[in-house]
């Protein structure tokens, strides 16, 4: 037979259910292959003998015809999400001893049908990056590296890893900046971020809640769908997720476009981009067009001051968040003869460069003086570009544009690393998204010269997932992309 | 609004981190930096505009007061760096 592990999740649960192959033999191959694949660092900890007993379970599940949804997948889990009884670290020092005693709500949705857990997946520290350099386990490897190492993007840079290089049928993710949307264009595979609110938060590390939103990585569109069915729902744990039901968005993929109207915000196409992006660009609209779309240019003002905005709020709500992180206790601990000694080198030794910058930023902005001029200055452009997007969608009914401006980059790139604010540019296509709590897509489409691949975004209107699904599995059939 | 190495010192201990000497002057030049890129954000009047906290509007529900977890303390320290006598332990506070 040919390498089950390459199979989309659509096609593998068609596979269990004709019982081509167990998910026992399949989940034994999934953990070959990450024992072969070690050298891209995308697992943080690895799951195999639950694994083996997850699919045990699931093969009797099918035996009896008594099985779920996703009854057998084996899935890799982003290790920001908390798991009952296995170890999340959120890829920093500070929590790497951590051993959860309960379930996010997002990974319970998913075992309650029938998923299989390999382990759990490398990120950037407290998913704050862009290129999941900043994980105290190690950079991550792109599977797409060709003379050089690359990044895979970040912060779910694990998660896009391992679904492109077939280490997991399909990966969740979370996106605060374009943490699913970026490594899943660098990758070139799909993700969604959904509407904030349409998954739980409760059991998700946080970093910014009021943007945090989890999603799934995946082969194809048709994957996201059924994983994001799974993953979505209302949460009574979670005060900010959302009573709005979810559809079965598999539905939407068959739908047709005519008449819908596609919008290209001409903000984010400034003098300087890509010309080999911007050719894509060009390319995926006259795809939508071509199928009867409506093609539009609108406008959303205040793009440009979207990541400045994104830089004041993110960091002060991470430098509240991560206030708990005192060694006290869960976590790592740092002796100290007094209380303040302990917390500021507890602090001090189990957090990154990165996540130090970001609680400091973040408290500055926040403290006596300074929160007006700052904080609060970016909550009222929060509102502009929230608004800009309601606005556009008076026009349209989703906003097509690149994923990023750029592929995947070295590790340790010099450029990046010199000034933080060139990393931060990476996110200028993604941040807004999570500011207006949209849904918004990534599907690869195409390679660059250099063979690389490039991201498309869709954007829909608050709890208006199927539309994207629809859309993006038309760009999808058109571009013919082959993955890795 | 550029900041001193006093503020570097004083943000850092808010924060309950510590930046060694050598580290306060390039440590003040990067945040300069961001702060000065964020600065752009003043080209922009918001005197009218009203700040968005959280972009669904959902209001919070209230829920009866009554325990749906609990009984759980040896889970609870269980990840505890220091615990005694069913309680997390830290260095002496009280002289």
């Amino acid at each position: 037979m040919s390498d089950i592990t390459r199979l989309t999740v659509s096609e593998t649960l068609k596979a269990l259910k004709t019982k081509e192959f167990t998910s026992y033999e399949l989940t034994e191959a999934y953990l070959r292959n990450m024992e072969n694949a070690r050298n891209y660092n995308t697992y943080i900890t690895e799951n195999a003998e639950m694994a083996l007993q997850q699919a045990k379970e699931s093969d009797i599940r099918y035996a009896k015809g008594e099985n779920r949804a996703l009854e057998g997948i084996p899935l890799g889990i982003k290790d920001l999400f908390c798991t009952k009884n296995i170890r999340t670290t959120a890829a920093s020092h500070i929590l790497d001893n951590f051993i959860p005693p309960y379930e996010s709500t997002v990974t319970q949705n998913l075992l309650d049908d029938g998923a299989v857990f390999l382990g759990k997946l490398n990120l950037d520290e407290f998913a704050m990056g862009g290129s999941n350099e900043t994980s105290y386990f190690g950079p991550v490897i792109n599977p797409w590296s060709k003379d050089k190492p690359l990044v895979p993007g970040g912060s779910s840079g694990g998660s896009a890893a391992a679904v492109a290089a077939h280490l997991c049928a399909a990966a969740t993710g979370t996106d605060t900046g374009g943490s699913i949307r970026e490594p899943a264009a660098f990758c070139g595979i799909t993700g969604i971020k959904p509407t904030y609110g349409r998954c739980s938060r409760y059991g998700i590390v946080a970093f910014a809640s009021s943007l945090d939103q989890a999603g799934p990585i995946a082969q194809d569109v048709r994957d996201c769908a059924i994983l994001l069915k799974s993953m979505a729902g209302f949460d009574e744990k979670d005060s900010t997720s959302c009573e709005v039901a979810v559809p079965d968005y598999e539905s939407f993929l068959d739908g047709d476009i005519k008449g819908l109207k596609i919008g290209l915000p001409k903000e984010y196409r400034p003098d300087g981009l890509n010309p080999e992006i911007a050719a894509y660009w060009d390319k995926a609209a006259e795809y939508l067009k071509a199928r009867g779309a409506k093609i539009k240019e609108i406008s959303l003002p205040h793009t440009k001051y979207a990541l400045a905005t994104y830089y004041v709020l993110a960091p002060a709500e991470a430098s509240s968040n991560l206030a708990r992180y005192d060694g006290i206790r869960y976590g790592f601990r740092a002796d100290g003869q007094h209380l303040d000694d302990l917390y500021i080198n507890t602090r001090t030794q189990g957090f990154g460069s990165e996540v130090k910058r970001r609680i400091m930023i973040g408290t500055y902005v926040l403290s006596a003086g300074y929160y007006d001029a700052y904080f609060l200055k970016a909550q009222k452009m929060r509102r502009l570009i929230h608004d800009d997007f309601m606005n556009a969608f008076k026009e349209c009914d989703v906003i097509l544009t690149p994923t990023s401006p750029i592929t995947a980059f070295p590790i340790g790139d010099e450029s990046m690393l010199e000034n933080p604010i060139n990393m931060y540019l990476n996110d200028v296509f993604t941040v807004s998204v999570n500011l207006a709590g949209l849904p918004a897509l990534s599907l690869p489409i195409g390679l660059s010269a250099g063979g690389l691949p490039y991201g498309m975004q869709l954007i829909g209107k608050p709890f208006d997932e199927g539309t994207l699904f629809n859309v993006a599995a038309k760009i999808e059939v058109d571009a013919k992309f082959e993955r890795i | 609004m550029a900041i001193d190495n006093q503020t570097v010192r004083k943000i850092a201990f808010l924060s309950r981190l510590k930046v060694e000497d050598d580290k306060i002057e390039p440590t003040k030049e990067e945040f300069n930096k961001i702060l000065n890129w964020i600065e752009e954000l003043n080209e922009v009047n918001t005197d009218t505009v009203e700040p968005l906290i959280s972009v669904n509007d959902v209001t919070l529900k209230m829920r009866e007061d009554k325990v749906t977890s609990g009984n759980c303390k040896d889970e609870v320290l269980k990840n505890a760096p220091a615990a005694e006598y069913d309680y997390f332990a830290v260095p002496k506070v009280v002289e």
